[in-house]
């Protein structure tokens, strides 16, 4: 497969005013701003030298420090044996503004693992045909795989932080 | 209780002397059900457990029940999620008298390598009373067989007139905990298990 470098070049002809930036790294990756991932996704998928015809991973990743959760796409082809081809976008980490556009019309398969991102980050895809919680129970609240989720019992004698008295500890 | 040295005599002669006790609590410990139902790895080895290199059927448990109605031994095999333990207490609920559970595996005991995460209940003690715990991760199939022996030797122990199935066969079911906003709620059967409190100076000093 061509190098991420002329990827970027080709996805930006076909989708002017993109803003794609190269991710240097073992397998490079390109980032994609949410607003021309659906388009640069096409084009990957349709055009006849990368035919990227699926979607095996919808990762997300959280990142308090900057502000933003990233979602990670890894994408194949199998018709021309290609792959993986890595497209990333970052959406504000803020509930109001924590959206993405959904690949669920393009992918079939992406429509659990976006489900599973919605659940456990708290990130709504606009565009999915049914977006709620699969792993967590309807009733739940808040985004267990967020840094700074707190999770409720906090009982065990680890998380009471019981004073280890000098004579207990093994040297 | 009969004498243990005048037994022995009469054996010698040939006259076998036991108890309804003794020989109804021969009778269970031989012939334990479990329930088949594996909720992760451990329930590999327990299956394996039940295969012939192990052969759970030499302890008379190899007849594992696909319906809590027909069980008396429910082997938690594997880690029980906070989605998970509201059925897994029902389970337990429908399980006639005597019944027994095995925590088997770090995980069904205290929540083992998950128990720092948001989803894992820590420890199934916490919603019904556990028999025997056997720790590993997961444990060999000897650690299973090791831990029905020690139920079984619970079982030799059990008095017919203190037995608790006996004394109140009314008892209620152990109450199901419900989805809460952020975990099981109530968090742990308050009557059965209790977060560990920091023990009072004066005890602590003697």
């Amino acid at each position: 497969m061509d190098a991420a470098e002329r990827v970027r070049e080709r996805i930006l002809a076909a989708v002017p005013g993109a803003e794609i930036e190269v991710v240097a790294g073992v397998q490079p990756s390109l980032r994609v701003d949410p607003a021309h991932l659906v388009a640069a996704v096409k084009f990957v998928k349709d055009d006849p030298d990368y035919r990227m015809d699926m979607c095996t991973c919808v990762s997300g990743v959280d990142y308090p420090d900057s502000g933003v959760i990233e979602i990670v796409y890894h994408f194949y082809s199998v018709e021309k044996r290609l792959g993986p081809m890595i497209l990333r976008t970052c959406v504000p980490r803020e509930e109001a503004r924590c959206e993405c556009p959904s690949l669920t019309p393009l992918y079939r398969g992406a429509e659990f693992q976006e489900r599973e991102i919605f659940d456990l980050f708290g990130v709504r895809f606009t565009g999915h045909p049914d977006l709620r919680r699969i792993l967590m129970w309807d009733g739940f609240v808040g985004h267990p795989m967020r840094k700074d989720y707190v999770p409720e019992d906090q009982d065990s004698l680890e998380d009471m932080e019981v004073a280890v008295r000098p004579e207990d500890t093994i040297n | 209780m009969a004498d243990e040295g005048l037994k022995s005599e009469l054996q010698k002669s040939g006259i076998f002397v036991t108890t309804i006790e003794e020989l109804y609590n021969w009778g269970r410990k031989n012939s334990i059900w479990p329930m088949q139902f594996g909720l992760a790895c451990c329930a590999i080895e327990m299956i394996a457990t039940a295969a012939s290199r192990f052969d759970l059927a030499r302890f008379g448990a190899e007849l594992f029940r696909a319906s809590p109605r027909q069980a008396d031994l429910m082997i938690v095999a594997g880690t029980v999620t906070k989605k998970m333990a509201p059925q897994v207490v029902r389970l337990y609920n429908q399980m006639p008298d005597p019944k027994y559970v095995i925590a088997m595996g770090a995980c069904a005991i205290s929540g083992g390598p998950f128990r720092d995460g948001y989803n894992v209940l820590k420890g199934i003690d916490r919603f019904i009373p556990v028999d025997v715990h056997i720790p590993g991760c997961p444990p060999r199939p000897e650690a299973l067989l090791q831990g029905l022996i020690m139920l079984q030797e619970k079982i030799t122990g059990d008095k017919l007139e203190d037995a608790e199935w006996y004394k109140d066969p009314e008892h209620g079911e152990f109450p199901v905990p419900q989805y809460g906003t952020n975990g099981l709620v109530p968090r742990y059967n308050a009557e059965i298990w209790k977060p560990w409190t920091p023990p009072k100076e004066s005890e602590s000093a003697s």
